[in-house]
């Protein structure tokens, strides 16, 4: 297990993603944002919430589904999180990997 | 040994570390059109942007199908010549009236079920990620092909020259499907 170096230091696993994502905070997503040059804007926490919302509720996440959210459509989502929109999205909302080929 | 001397010096190169180069774009010639070579093509270009891999699409052949607005969604398996599907049934079988499009409706139903979206969404999708979609120039003339002809994310009928100026640049692989 390594830690990601931040302030708030949370147990993540070799990738950057928080190994329980109950201990996850805003200052902690902040800080890694922050790692891919991102400031977290109002919609930004709209979807971060949403998607630890749906990982609460054991829902396997893909771009499709973040793209019927409602909060966000596709091409915003890959605005908002340039570079790898899911995996960035999930790393820094502290929930594990995607697993998603779609 | 002077003689040896006067021998050209050869620099011995130690070996150096191989460096992890990422992947930076991926160019996809989707050639045929059978839905699993188009969804082969669609999902590894749709997975290049998920990964923040550019990603451009080239359709050409009979896979210029996949991209026109009269049969985008009506793509078929083939049933006949493909020893991989329901390996064992008698080839002959699978030319019967109707089977081919029995056995595409049955692995759609399958995809539908694992939440795979259907091609022409699959191309919206992959034009919002930041994809771009081209359709062969030379195919298009032979197919009596027209702009209006494709789906609207097609963002234009280009050469294979021009196809190639989309590879440009350190860290691009291609695909041909």
């Amino acid at each position: 297990m390594e830690t990601i170096v931040t302030a708030v230091e949370l147990q993540t696993n070799p990738e950057g993603y928080l190994v329980n994502y109950k201990e996850w905070t805003q200052e902690w997503a902040r800080e890694v944002a922050s790692t891919y040059q991102l400031e977290l804007t109002s919609k930004h926490w709209q979807v971060l919430e949403w998607l630890r919302a749906k990982h609460a509720e054991g829902v396997a996440l893909t771009i499709r589904k973040v793209g019927a959210s409602g909060i966000t459509d596709i091409k915003e989502f890959y605005q908002l999180f340039p570079g790898g929109p899911l995996k960035i999205s999930s790393k820094i909302a502290g929930i594990p990997k995607p697993v998603s080929c779609i | 040994m002077t003689e040896t001397m006067d021998m050209p010096q050869v620099e011995m190169k130690k070996p150096v570390a191989l460096e992890k180069k990422p992947v930076k774009k991926m160019l996809i010639i989707c050639s045929k059109g059978k839905l699993e070579d188009v969804y082969a093509a669609l999902v590894l270009a749709n997975g290049a942007c998920m990964e923040g891999i550019e990603s451009k699409l080239f359709f050409t052949f009979f896979g210029l199908e996949a991209i026109t607005k009269k049969h985008a969604e009506h793509l078929h398996t083939a049933t006949v010549g493909n020893p991989a599907f329901m390996p064992g049934m008698p080839t002959m079988l699978g030319g019967l009236p109707g089977f081919e499009a029995f056995a595409s409706y049955m692995m759609k139903k399958e995809m539908d079920k694992l939440e795979i979206p259907h091609v022409t969404e699959f191309i919206e999708m992959i034009e919002a990620a930041g994809g771009e979609i081209f359709a062969c120039k030379l195919a298009a003339d032979m197919f009596h092909l027209k702009k209006e002809d494709f789906l609207p994310q097609v963002k234009d009928i280009i050469t294979v020259g021009d196809m190639y100026a989309l590879a440009e640049g350190e860290g691009t692989q291609i695909i041909y499907i």
